[in-house]
């Protein structure tokens, strides 16, 4: 039995069915991204003042990874209108250059960005403690120009064996230079390239910390709601690039003999949901990278 | 459902598309990527102003960058000129997620903890 209306549209509806259908999927994708979204409010909003880190993630590679899923849109749709206009070849060059542009953006996230986070150190000191670590900290020159406090410590973690082993005191720590140089006024705000680490080392006594980790998604709520929303939205990365992949192989050029408005419908159906997955991550990128 | 769009319509009347108006769109697509990829640099470019509160940059963020979704959901996304049904699906979608972020702001009312 054929599946109806894949190619015509239905009298009533006036759409082929796979494009409702479609729709009603990322209506619902709407609303799962949605509720984190509102998670990230919620949280951000009541974030006390200094728990909220700003420039901890690399700006210039999100900026690139915005640019590429961009890229990506604009030639899954290009691959679309190439079949619409019965150009095959076309069409086989612009979706593989959409399936490389997501596989890129995969590997820089999984490959590049998420390790960088993991091997990054950080130490909340305790409030009675602050004034102990004022060299790192420099809340008196925030205080003064009216800034939010710093009540972290980050760099690289030299001891790592710190992390497990009860009987070892301290973490000596290899700053960051906002933490090497904290009343230096370019600090105040956050870098569009990262800095180099310092080649300051600091010992934070275990007694003095709140808690201290990598920048896992237990580390604080920031960490969290950037590892769960952007794992989700790469995951979707992932199955668009699938869903491209199967479309690229042979068995597209099978179905592209038999009726090549069927594999155009299909491949429009599949880039709206790229489109959205693009569209996610446009707020994403300001919302952790840059806000 | 769409009264105007009787089962005896012609096929070419339902589809959305002809192949004729896909050629012309092209460089549509591409003029829009331009413009996406500059608002991007945009963006980054006006978080690093200081605007004089961290809600003025936060609002000028959000508003380029709902821009930019327009511009995909409208262009690339086609729904500059779709069927009515997807706009009544959308509807109901978007009425729903103000409704959950109205959820959210309304935790600023809670008299539990606050």
């Amino acid at each position: 039995m054929d599946i109806p209306y894949t190619n015509a549209a239905r009298p009533d509806t006036g759409l082929y069915n796979a494009k409702i259908g479609i729709w009603l999927f990322l209506a619902s994708e709407v609303m799962l991204f949605g509720g984190l979204f509102s998670a990230y409010i919620f949280l951000r909003l009541d974030a006390l003042p200094g728990h909220w880190p700003h420039g901890l993630l690399n700006v210039p590679v999100g900026t690139m990874n915005t640019a590429i899923l961009i890229a990506s849109s604009v030639t899954v749709v290009l691959a679309w209108a190439a079949l619409k206009m019965r150009q095959f070849a076309r069409y086989k060059v612009f979706m593989g250059i959409t399936i490389l542009c997501g596989v890129i953006f995969l590997v820089v996230k999984l490959a590049y960005e998420w390790p960088d986070k993991f091997h990054h150190f950080g130490a909340y000191i305790r409030e009675d403690r602050l004034e102990k670590y004022e060299q790192y900290l420099g809340n008196h020159h925030l205080l003064e120009k009216g800034l939010e406090p710093r009540i972290e410590i980050t760099g690289h973690l030299h001891n790592h064996e710190a992390l497990h082993d009860p009987n070892i005191h301290e973490y000596e720590v290899q700053l960051d230079q906002v933490n090497a140089d904290p009343t230096n006024p370019s600090s105040d705000r956050p870098h569009f390239w990262p800095l180099a680490k310092s080649d300051k080392i600091a010992h934070i006594a275990k007694e003095d910390v709140v808690h201290a980790e990598m920048f896992v998604p237990k580390h604080n709520t920031f960490f969290a709601t950037y590892f769960t929303i952007t794992g989700l939205h790469g995951l979707h990365v992932l199955g668009g690039v699938i869903v491209f992949t199967y479309f690229w192989l042979p068995i597209g050029a099978n179905l592209y003999k038999r009726n090549p408005e069927h594999l155009a419908n299909r491949v429009e159906v599949a880039g709206l949901f790229w489109h959205f997955v693009d569209l996610v991550w446009i707020f994403v990128f300001p919302l952790f990278y840059l806000l | 459902m769409n009264e105007t769009h009787s089962p005896a319509a012609p096929e070419a009347e339902i589809a959305p598309h002809d192949d004729h108006d896909v050629s012309k769109h092209v460089t549509k697509y591409l003029l829009v990527g331009g413009v996406l990829l500059l608002f991007t640099l945009l963006t980054v470019f006006l978080s690093y102003i200081n605007f004089g509160s961290h809600k003025a940059n936060m609002a000028i963020g959000m508003l380029v960058a709902t821009f930019k979704a327009g511009l995909v959901a409208a262009i690339f996304m086609h729904l500059s000129s779709e069927r009515k049904l997807i706009y009544r699906v959308l509807i109901f979608t978007v009425f729903f997620v103000f409704a959950l972020f109205w959820l959210t702001y309304l935790h600023w009312y809670d008299p539990v903890i606050r």
